[in-house]
Order: structure tokens, then C-alpha cells, then sequence
């Protein structure tokens, strides 16, 4: 308890201390480069996108998985009439009725062949086209996507939790900061650390902005909440204030055995995460857009093991007060063997990029040509899909 | 100036300790390094044949495991250990920079093993690396340079991880039933480990290098393997010289090429100036470089005569600390400065977890996981963040509350810092309100974070 007492005192010390600092003074309310917020969810191990929005009015879809538990008859909420949600995701009903929630479906990067988790994640956050970028040099697209923001600063745009995100790795400064890295410190050993750093100017600096942003750790965190929702509480603070783009990561979603179990600790932290975002966010949440997106779908069979394997098409979640819900976006393949890729896998009929790319020429105003040379080389963003409401 | 022995321990040493005496100075350490490598001997790692072996028993049983319970289990208890290794590959890298008298070796053993960068990865790449550098790096980084090039370039690991494996001469046996070339290895010894991204060299030059390699593979079972029928025949001209005319069954004329690009003067600038831009200084002199550059040349590459260049300039002997300790240097000199630490392999993997491998990965350098062939970043400002800067606060924090017989700040203060100790170090160290800040503070300092 005497802790709690410390830190709130410290943390009131800091606010007066901090003032003089260069690093964080005028940013708060500057020139923004947008009012609008966006956060990128990264789903690792691949999410399957044919069990969180259950194609059910399709007929192949009970026949190429008997042991699961299919539609609204299995559980799951009916959204269309031909899609159903997963159960796992039910606390997202509301977003969805009051249209703050839809999906794209029959989704992919351009990634095809291979099935590899990690290339599979690189070219989904590199956003490039088909091959793996090479190693040296790599960025990411959001990263990117900061060099057409002209009054982008360092602070514009973190990538959050202990993942290194490639996503938002490249020239361009962004912010990137674990909750769990926070500071726990007394005062007095506080000002004992800014007194030892007072003549080195790269460690002042930066340990006065690490006890900023510890300032909207721990404390924040409630009791028992989980860390990756921790990592949404963390971004809805920074996205109040002078943050616009927020990236973090939820993994988890490689369910080769036991789908049903294995997803169940997954489905609970995106519901929550995007709760959480909407909570947090208050007023913001209106202009706010979530993409959540993952490296490739699932086969369209389940397997001998009551799960899937590695597939293609996929399912992309858009939510956000900014967002045209209630729909799902996308042209519907089908589930026939002939309609498959490979036999196997459901055939992507629209790709993730020209979603995200459109979501950010919304949000950010960027011109076409910016987003289709820079941010995602060689994309095809064909028609406006009308994501942002 | 000459170097003091301060300053040989902090800037090109694990650190200060309270056992073990600092260098000497330039000649001393010099002297070490060209003795035995005691600390491989006392913490031996495990060797990349090892390694791969227990990889392919772990593919073996994965596989396997829809055989039943009892073969889950056996997947299962092989995959506890084999993960175990991981921990136990950090535990003794940082008891060997803890325990050692012959700290230079262990930094260029870093230095060396960045320079030649294999990552953390799938299949034969998953928690091997270690015997990668164990057995292909460390043993080379006393002797010629061309040596080390062979042997790191060469090894399964690189050849795995810079997709050399899949390349196959277009005009090959192999080559004409499909496949074809991959320019990968070849780009990144040109642009990366000899000549640099500036050199001396043309987009024809990587193609024929990267004919040349062709051949070059690995067998099934992880081990370095020469395959005549993916070899292009004929002669490359790789810098205008012709090797290979006689490529029938081995990798000779690789070696060979190897050996010319380690003692190309723009071979000697690139790598003189990586090296003293990493113990020196993100700018260092010019003048340094080119000596180090001239030695290298006249040695024929020999490694331990351009360290010796480099420790001689008056620059080394400047007390001004203008690097930031990589996390490992910090973590290995913290846990050095704190003392006796001969059991640290021996612990269970949640204390080697929660006290080095996840505090290093929010420092921003998880073992064995650098982002790209080129290795780490050099330059200060990547490496103090406020992310990466809080978990080193707090990482001393936590390693000073953890350990048992705490010594007294006000002494730790010159056990860990010496006369390189600032005022105001001083000043915390006597000021803080328990041994575990005081001790916390003193490792937070710049003089500490610095080298």
C-alpha cells in the first residue's frame, strides 16, 4: 500500500518536473496530421477465418467440417443471414448491430505456396508483393505510410507490447513501448536517476519520457486484467492524446488441435482488446478504425485432429466508430472442390492490402498513387470496398 | 596516453569485477588473446553437430506424435530440453564475460558473430546458433581473417540462412531439370562481410560469385555438404580474377575466392572501420582507420596485429565513454561487477528466463534474434529508447533485489566503476533510501550504460 501512495506522488512530481523538458513539451496538442486514429491488430499463427465469420449459408461448409460446431445451429450469431459470428467473439454483437463492426472475407496477402508462418507474417506486415522482402533493410507499411504524414512526429505512431513489429519498423521515428517495461520506482529513487543523468543528455531525455509513459502503466492496469488487453488500455492512452496509429499483436491463433478450445483465449482477447479500445476512447472511439488481420486463412477441412491447417483466404475484422459496419465486404468464392485453391483452401478473392489501403486513404486523406507506389508497392485497389462510414 | 586498465576492462572488456583483475593494459590483453581460450573450456557450449541432431530427433517426434500418448510425451520431455539449451546457451555466454580475465576475446567473440549474423530460425536454424558461433566463429577471431571468412560463410548455418542451399547453377546437371540461381549469399559476403556496401564491386560480380557458390549446400541431416551437380560449370570472374575452371568435386575454388576477398583493401578499410566504430566511437577517426586498414594489408589480414592498432591509438586511451553498452554487454558487465556467478548454467530456466532472456528481449536484443543479416545496430540513440532504457533501469533494479549478500553502493560504486565513477553516481550511491536502489542507480548510471 505505501507503494501506491509513492507512486502517486511521484507521479504528481513528474507532471511538474517533466514541464521543462524539450522532449515532451509542444507535442500534446500540435498540428496533428490527422484527427482520425487507426490501429493494426496482427493475429499470429493464423486465424481462421472461415470459424470467426462462419460462412454457414454455404452448404460445403457442415460437409468440410462435420466435427465442428457450424452457424447460428452450432452457437454462433447470425450477422446476414448467410455469415455467422463465432461464439467466442459474441461480445462484439453490439459493435456489429450498432454498425461498428464488419468483416471482409475471402481475404489474403499476396503470399501464396509455401504457408510459413514467419514469411507469411513478414510479407503481411512489409506489405509487399508475393516474395519474402529481403532480410537486410526491411521496413514495414505503416511505417511507411508515416512518410505521407507530413506533421508525422515520433510520437505519431507506437507500436505497443514486447513484439518487435516490422510493421512499423523504418526510417520514419515512431514510438514503441511494453507496458510491461514500465517503471516501478519510488520518488526518491526516481530524482536519484534524474540527478545521475542530468549531464548526459540522450539518457536525461529518454528516461524522462520512460517515466511518462510508465505513468500509463501499471497503474492502469486493473487488477487481474489480462496483458494483452493491458496493451489496448495502453494504446487507447495514447491514442486520446497525441498518437494517431497504434500497432500491437495478439497471438494464438494456430489451431491445428482443438480448434474450438484453442481459440476460445484468442477470440476472448480481440473482443475485449477492440471493448477495450471503445471504452477507453470515449469520444475518439467515433473516429477511430481497427483492422485486424493475420497472415493467411485456414485450410477449408477441418483436419483429423478437430483443427485446421495452413491455408490462404482468410478473414479481415474492420471495427471502429469510424467504420461503415454491419456488413461483410468481399466477393464469396464458395467452398466446392473446384472452387478451392489447391483443392484446399478457400480462394482469396480480394487482397488485404487494398482494404488496409483504403481504410488509410479515409482516415489520412493520402492520394492513391502514394499508397499504391510507397505504402504497398504494386497493390490493385480496385473499387472503393466503402469501410469508413 | 596509453590505455588504462579502467578503461581496457570497460571499453574493450566484459567490465570491472571484484575477482578478477582488469588488463593491464594494451600488451596484456593482447597476450591473453593469443593464449588458450580458457572460458570455452570451463563454460563449453554445446557444437552446431550436436545441435542439429537433436533438431532432427525433434522433427522425428513431432511427427510422431500421433502415435499415442507415450509418443506425445517423448515429444514433449525432448522439446523441454531441447528449449532448455536455449536458456543455458545465454546463462553461459554471460558466466563466461562474468568469470573471464580475457574479456577482449569475449567482445570480439560478439563482435565477430554479429559481424557474421545467422538468426535465430526455423528447422536447422531453431535454437542452434550458439554452435554456430562456438564452432565457427570463436575458434577464428585470434588468427587470419580469411580463415574466419571460410569458416562462417561456408558453415550449414549461413549457407541455411542465406538461402545458398536452394541455389542451383542454371548450366548445372540439376540446373536443367528446373531450379536455379539464388544471389542472397553471394550479395550479402560482397556487400556485408568483405568489401561493404560501398566496395569496389558490380552487379556482375555478385552474379559470379554467386555461380561460384553454386554447389554449396547442406545435407538433410544438417551437415556442410559439396554437390558437383548443382555446381555451374566453368570459370566466374568475380573482381577480375577467374576462378573454378576446373570446378569438378569440391569447394576449393570457393575457398579460394573467399581467401582473395579477406585481404581486399577494400576488405581491410570496411571491417577496420567496423571495428573501431564499434569499441571507439559511431564516428571514429579517420587516421585509425587507415592504420588499422594498412596493418591489415600488410598482415595479410592477421586479426590479432589490427587489434593491436586499434588498442595503441591515443583515441582508445580517451577517457570520454561515447558507446552505449549493447543489453548483453550490460547484462554480462552487471552481473560481472556483482560477483561470484560460476553456477548461473546450473540454474532452472525460469530463473534464466525471467532474469535474462525476457529482459534482453525488451532491451530490444533477444538472444540470437537480430532483425536482418546485418546484424545489430552501432549507433547509441538505437539502443536507448524509453522502452529499451526502462527495462535496463528496471532490469538492475530487479537483479540487485535478487541477489543474495548485496555488497554496499558506496563500495560497488568503485568495484563497478572505478575511477570513471561521476559525482553524481557518487552522490546516489550514498544517497539512496536501500542497498537495492543504491546498487540499482549505480548499474542505471551513464558511466555504467556507457563504454
Amino acid at each position: 500500500m505505501a507503494l501506491t501512495l509513492d507512486r502517486r506522488r511521484f507521479l504528481s512530481t513528474l507532471g511538474c518536473s517533466l514541464a521543462a523538458s524539450p522532449f515532451v513539451t509542444p507535442m500534446a496538442f500540435a498540428d496533428m496530421p490527422s484527427d482520425n486514429r487507426l490501429v493494426v491488430v496482427i493475429l499470429r499463427g493464423a486465424m481462421d477465418g472461415l470459424d470467426a465469420l462462419q460462412p454457414y449459408g454455404d452448404p460445403d461448409l457442415v460437409r468440410l467440417r462435420p466435427g465442428f460446431d457450424t452457424g447460428p445451429a452450432g452457437g454462433a450469431l447470425d450477422l446476414t443471414g448467410f455469415h455467422a459470428l463465432a461464439p467466442g467473439l459474441a461480445d462484439l454483437m453490439p459493435l456489429w448491430r450498432a454498425g461498428q463492426l464488419g468483416f471482409a472475407q475471402a481475404v489474403s496477402t499476396p503470399y501464396r505456396g509455401r504457408r510459413s508462418h514467419f514469411d507469411g507474417q513478414d510479407i503481411l506486415e512489409a506489405g509487399t508483393a508475393g516474395e519474402v522482402p529481403p532480410l537486410s533493410g526491411r521496413d514495414g507499411w505503416l511505417n511507411r505510410l508515416l512518410a505521407g504524414l507530413p506533421q508525422a512526429t515520433g510520437r505519431t505512431a507506437f507500436a505497443i507490447g514486447r513484439d518487435d513489429m516490422l510493421l512499423l519498423r523504418g526510417e520514419a521515428p515512431a514510438s514503441s513501448w511494453a507496458p510491461d517495461a514500465a517503471l516501478d520506482l519510488t520518488q526518491a529513487t526516481r530524482d536519484l536517476l534524474l540527478h545521475v543523468y542530468h549531464d548526459d543528455p540522450l539518457f536525461r531525455e529518454t528516461a524522462e519520457e520512460a517515466l511518462l509513459l510508465s505513468a500509463d502503466g501499471p497503474d492502469k492496469r486493473k487488477e487481474g486484467q489480462d496483458k494483452v488487453e493491458a496493451l489496448f488500455t495502453f494504446a487507447a492512452k495514447q491514442l486520446s492524446g497525441s498518437a494517431r496509429i497504434a500497432a500491437l499483436s495478439i497471438p494464438g491463433w494456430d489451431s491445428h488441435r482443438n480448434q474450438a478450445n484453442q481459440l476460445r483465449r484468442p477470440y476472448g482477447r480481440l473482443a475485449a482488446g477492440i471493448l477495450r479500445l471503445q471504452a477507453d476512447l470515449g469520444p475518439v472511439w467515433d473516429r477511430t478504425t481497427v483492422l485486424a488481420m493475420t497472415e493467411f486463412g485456414r485450410t477449408a477441412a477441418e483436419n483429423g485432429t478437430r483443427g485446421t491447417d495452413h491455408g490462404t483466404g482468410g478473414t479481415l475484422v474492420v471495427a471502429g466508430g469510424a467504420v461503415r459496419g454491419g456488413q461483410v465486404w468481399g466477393q464469396w468464392p464458395g467452398l466446392a472442390e473446384a472452387d478451392l485453391l489447391d483443392r484446399r483452401d478457400l480462394m482469396p478473392t480480394g487482397d488485404v492490402r487494398s482494404y488496409a489501403a483504403w481504410a488509410m486513404r479515409g482516415l489520412f486523406g493520402l492520394d492513391a498513387a502514394f499508397l499504391t507506389s510507397t505504402v504497398f508497392p504494386s497493390v490493385e485497389m480496385g473499387p472503393d470496398p466503402g469501410l469508413l462510414a | 596516453m596509453t590505455l588504462s586498465p579502467t578503461l581496457a576492462a570497460v571499453r574493450f572488456g566484459t567490465g570491472l569485477s571484484p575477482q578478477v583483475p582488469a588488463p593491464r593494459g594494451a600488451s596484456d590483453m593482447l597476450d591473453r588473446l593469443a593464449g588458450p581460450d580458457h572460458m570455452a573450456q570451463r563454460f563449453p557450449q554445446p557444437g552446431w553437430d550436436v545441435r542439429v541432431a537433436g533438431v532432427m530427433q525433434w522433427i522425428r517426434l513431432r511427427q510422431n506424435r500421433k502415435n499415442g500418448d507415450a509418443a506425445v510425451d517423448a515429444f514433449r520431455e525432448h522439446a523441454r530440453v531441447f528449449n532448455a539449451g536455449y536458456h543455458a546457451d545465454l546463462a553461459r555466454i554471460v558466466a563466461r564475460a562474468a568469470r573471464t580475465e580475457d574479456g577482449f576475446r569475449e567482445r570480439l567473440a560478439w563482435f565477430w558473430a554479429d559481424h557474421f549474423t545467422v538468426s535465430e530460425g526455423q528447422g536447422r536454424l531453431r535454437k542452434t546458433i550458439s554452435g554456430y558461433t562456438e564452432d565457427a566463429v570463436r575458434p577464428y577471431i585470434t588468427g587470419r581473417f580469411g580463415d574466419l571468412l571460410v569458416s562462417a560463410v561456408m558453415h550449414p548455418a549461413m549457407v541455411s540462412y542465406l538461402d545458398q542451399d536452394r541455389s542451383v547453377g542454371p548450366g548445372s546437371r540439376r540446373g536443367q531439370r528446373g531450379g536455379g540461381l539464388n544471389e542472397n549469399l553471394a550479395r550479402e559476403v560482397l556487400e556485408l562481410h568483405t568489401l561493404g556496401v560501398g566496395g569496389s564491386y558490380t552487379q556482375s560480380d555478385v552474379r559470379q560469385l554467386a555461380e561460384l557458390l553454386t554447389g554449396l549446400t547442406v545435407t538433410k541431416e544438417g551437415l556442410p555438404h559439396f554437390q558437383p551437380n548443382s555446381a555451374e560449370p566453368g570459370a566466374e570472374i568475380v573482381l577480375g580474377r577467374s576462378y573454378g575452371q576446373e570446378r569438378a568435386a569440391d569447394s576449393g575454388a570457393i575457398v579460394r575466392v573467399l581467401q582473395d576477398l579477406a585481404v581486399h583493401p577494400d576488405t581491410a578499410r570496411h571491417l577496420s572501420a567496423k571495428l573501431a566504430r564499434h569499441f571507439l566511437a559511431d564516428t571514429p577517426p579517420d587516421g585509425l582507420v587507415q592504420a588499422m586498414a594498412v596493418r591489415w594489408i600488410a598482415t595479410d589480414g592477421d586479426l590479432l596485429s589490427v587489434y593491436g592498432v586499434l588498442l595503441d591509438h591515443p583515441v582508445s586511451a580517451e577517457p570520454t565513454l561515447r558507446k552505449v553498452r549493447r543489453p548483453l554487454e550490460f547484462v554480462a558487465a552487471a552481473t560481472r561487477a556483482l560477483g561470484p556467478v560460476d553456477r548461473l548454467p546450473e540454474q532452472g530456466n525460469r530463473l534464466i528466463r525471467t532474469m535474462l532472456i525476457n529482459p534482453m528481449r525488451l532491451m530490444g536484443q533477444p538472444l540470437q534474434r537480430a532483425p536482418g543479416p546485418d546484424g545489430w545496430p552501432e549507433a547509441a540513440e538505437a539502443w536507448v529508447t524509453p522502452q529499451t532504457l526502462a527495462a535496463r533501469i528496471q532490469w538492475g533494479m530487479d537483479l540487485a533485489g535478487r541477489w543474495p549478500n548485496l555488497p554496499d553502493p558506496r563500495a560497488f560504486v568503485d568495484t563497478a566503476l572505478a575511477d570513471l565513477a561521476s559525482p553524481r553516481t557518487r552522490f546516489a550511491a550514498q544517497a539512496a533510501e536501500d542497498r537495492r536502489s543504491g546498487i540499482g542507480l549505480i548499474l542505471s548510471s551513464p558511466e555504467f550504460q556507457r563504454r
